[in-house]
């Protein structure tokens, strides 16, 4: 007899711990991704929601384009474009009501442009004049972040004290497919779930994290089947269906706003360019890989719906096209205005009270500037 | 005229104390990390706080450094003052990508839009015989990031005082607890505590003509044991105490070095990399004129923290630093 089947001969009695305490069916994720445009049900997608999502879309693709223009002119040292990925963003921020908090990645630029925030400030980090461009508490729109996965805890922390403190706030933490095999990715949701806090996890899964692709990156049969592990809803949406991240985004924030807890959602989706402008997207895919979700672009369906529902045409299309146009015209004159810099702003920012060390550095900037400055002084 | 009882108290219990006051005068305030509640920390600093503030205020997390400063940093974004508890030294490395990313950066990335007023307790150091992981000298990393203030009492007035003023700060501290010294006593009147110490400054410990022992936490009493011990040998020790790694105070150390005209700086995490190179390279720039004998360093050997049963080896002790102290003659032999 192995010790496999001796077992059962000896029974202490289980600790509570071992049983359930959620039943894992709820949380689990449906096989398919959510779909409503192309769908019957798209015919019940508000109208107005639908042409403020075309036209958000829109000027997201614009914006794309010219901050990408921007880093072949050397306004920008880089751009991570999400062109494909609109919908992801767009309609998620839409979910959040102007009191709730988004916990952006580099990538998410035009999250934080559609909640509302100046499309030259979103720029600031990668043009390189400073590492944030906004006051975060303004906009309620935490620092794009750069580790990966890193602003995921903050979002918890700050659902859980707006919660703490009685207010009705909810987070939205965006994250890559990359981004979720960080351990932050899992203290965070591990956090958010003890806690019951008022967050709602975004996975915008589009293909890879830089190189690699997703099944390289997890052997989990999705990424919203992990949420299953935390005690949370795991949910898949079409990430290029602007209605579906809609309405899922939505419940999501509702569940959260109302004490239900978080919830994990992957939104499957393509990135169409390369990583950045720095990266050569052709060493690990496919050309026909990328056209086989050109049939698939989030902007095509929601037009598509809107021309079935005679609302798109031909002056409403230039009408949103000449609000991209001039949104990028705005960007593109005050991206190639130079930023004033001051020197002496290293040093401002570090402490509350300047130290004594940094007050000696900073009177050592000061004099080199001044050398710098003095009429005789510029061949120093 | 009230008078005040004056009894005997732990470094650890004035921790307590001063997190206590701290949260009943700020109810911003919140304490969290492993174990704080129910049991109070593996240390007993937190004691009671969750009993007299709530799980809320004072909480006990899933065992995750980083999810902890991580969250804290979330917290601290939305007008809570978090003070987080590291158990142990060495695990405190989960939560470096949190504190080196995000907690020490915050002002400044956002342009000094957003602070995060975090402080960060981490007990440390070794001599109580801890197992592997649990006897780190860790200071020389946090000194190393901008945007941290980095501060360690040695005496139980200093451990209430500091904390007060650690947890007051827009800035985030990292507060180093000199484990050994948890249980080292002075009398102290927890209901009229000492004023609150601005962060940033030495103090002299015990003045002295002949040379500075500059030193912080653990090793203050015992450089203070080995000035007593030096006077048999003729040597008047003047006894530095940092209190402040950063910002530090050059200010009382210099004077005190142009004073007596040597320094030995004396701290028990290792000696190459660590915090008494930028001590005596500042000292060095700053005194030279008065200086008889380059500044020296006694410090922990740069090895691994060593298993207990041989950490008496590896900290520097009384008789260390007086060696070191003769080898200050060094002008008169040369
Ligand atoms: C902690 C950390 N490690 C590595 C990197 C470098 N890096 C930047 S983006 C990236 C890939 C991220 O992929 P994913 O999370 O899928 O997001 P996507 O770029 O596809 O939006 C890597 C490895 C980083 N930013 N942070």
């Amino acid at each position: 007899m192995t010790v496999m089947e001796q077992r059962g001969a000896y029974r202490p009695a289980p600790p509570p711990a071992w049983q359930l305490r959620t039943d894992p069916a709820p949380l689990l994720p449906d096989a398919e991704p959510y779909r409503v445009l192309g769908t019957d049900a798209a015919r019940k997608a508000d109208q107005e929601l639908l042409l403020r999502l075309h036209g958000e879309l829109v000027r997201g693709r614009r914006y794309n384009t010219q901050a990408t223009a921007l880093t072949k002119q050397g306004r920008l040292a880089v751009y991570p474009s999400s062109t494909g990925q609109e919908a992801c963003e767009i309609a998620a921020a839409l979910a959040l009501r102007e009191q709730d908090w988004l916990f952006p990645s580099y990538r998410d630029t035009l999250a934080a442009v559609a909640r509302g925030l100046d499309p030259v400030a979103a720029l600031t980090l990668l043009r390189g004049d400073w590492h944030t461009g906004y006051d975060p508490r303004e906009y309620r729109i935490a620092p794009l972040c750069t580790p990966l996965a890193t602003q995921l805890p903050h979002a918890v922390g700050l659902a859980h004290a707006a919660r703490l403190k009685g207010d009705d706030v909810v987070a939205l933490a965006m994250v890559g497919d990359g981004g979720t095999s960080e351990g932050d990715f899992h203290e965070a949701l591990n956090f958010a779930a003890v806690w019951q806090a008022p967050v709602v996890f975004l996975v915008q899964n589009n293909g890879f994290a830089i190189s690699v692709p997703l099944a390289k990156q997890t052997a989990a049969p999705s990424l919203a089947h992990k949420a299953v592990g935390y005690g949370m809803p795991g949910r898949l949406v079409d990430g290029n269906d602007a209605v579906a991240v809609h309405e899922v985004l939505s419940e999501a924030v509702r569940h959260a706003r109302e004490g239900g807890g978080p919830t994990l959602i992957e939104a499957v989706t393509y990135r169409m360019e390369a990583h950045t402008n720095a990266d050569d997207a052709t060493r690990y895919r496919k050309d026909a890989d990328v056209e086989a979700w050109q049939d698939h672009d989030p902007i095509l369906l929601v037009e598509r719906e809107l021309t079935e529902r005679g609302l798109l045409d031909d002056d409403r299309r230039r009408a949103v096209r000449e609000d991209a146009e001039a949104m990028a015209a705005d960007l593109r004159a005050r991206m190639n205005e130079d930023p004033a810099l001051d020197p002496m702003d290293l040093f401002t920012h570090v402490y509350a009270e300047q130290t004594g060390q940094l007050r000696e550095q900073a009177a050592q900037l000061r004099a080199e500037l001044d050398a710098e400055n003095e009429p005789d002084g510029a061949g120093r | 005229m009230t008078t005040v009882a004056v009894k005997p108290a732990t470094m650890g219990q004035a921790l307590g104390r001063a997190l206590r006051d701290a949260m009943a005068d700020d109810p911003s305030v919140h304490v969290l990390g492993e174990d704080v509640g129910t049991l109070g920390g593996v240390f007993r600093v937190t004691d009671g706080l969750a009993k007299e503030f709530g799980d809320d205020r004072c909480t006990d997390t899933p065992l995750a450094e980083a999810g902890i400063l991580g969250t804290a940093v979330g917290m601290a974004m939305y007008g809570l003052r978090p003070v987080v508890e590291m158990q142990f030294d060495a695990f405190a490395y989960p939560a470096f990508e949190q504190l080196i990313s995000h907690v020490a950066r915050m002002r400044n990335r956002t342009r000094g839009g957003m602070s995060l007023p975090i402080t960060i307790r981490v007990p440390y150091g070794g001599g109580i015989g801890g197992v592997e992981h649990h006897s780190d000298s860790s200071e020389a990393y946090y000194m190393a990031t901008p945007g941290l203030h980095v501060v360690t009492p040695a005496t139980v007035a200093d451990a209430y005082g500091l904390l007060r003023a650690s947890i007051a700060s827009d800035d985030p501290v990292v507060f180093l607890e000199p484990k050994r010294l948890y249980w080292s006593k002075a009398d102290w009147n927890p209901d009229a505590p000492a004023s609150v110490e601005p962060i940033g400054k030495a103090v002299v410990r015990r003045a002295g003509r002949s040379a500075t022992l500059i030193t912080y936490g653990p090793s203050v009493p015992v450089c203070l044991e080995a000035a007593e011990a030096a006077r048999a040998e003729g040597w008047d020790l003047e006894v530095v105490d940092l209190r402040s790694l950063v910002p530090f105070d050059d200010e009382t150390v210099t004077a005190s070095v142009r004073r007596t005209g040597r320094a030995v700086v004396v701290h028990e995490s290792g000696g190459f990399g660590g915090p008494g190179g930028e001590i005596a390279a500042r000292v060095t720039e700053r005194c030279f004129h008065h200086l008889e004998a380059p500044v020296l360093r006694v410090a922990g050997f740069d090895i691994p923290y060593p298993p207990p049963m041989l950490e008496r080896h590896h900290l520097p002790g009384v008789d260390r630093i007086l060696d070191a102290v003769a080898r200050l003659q060094w002008e008169a032999e040369s």
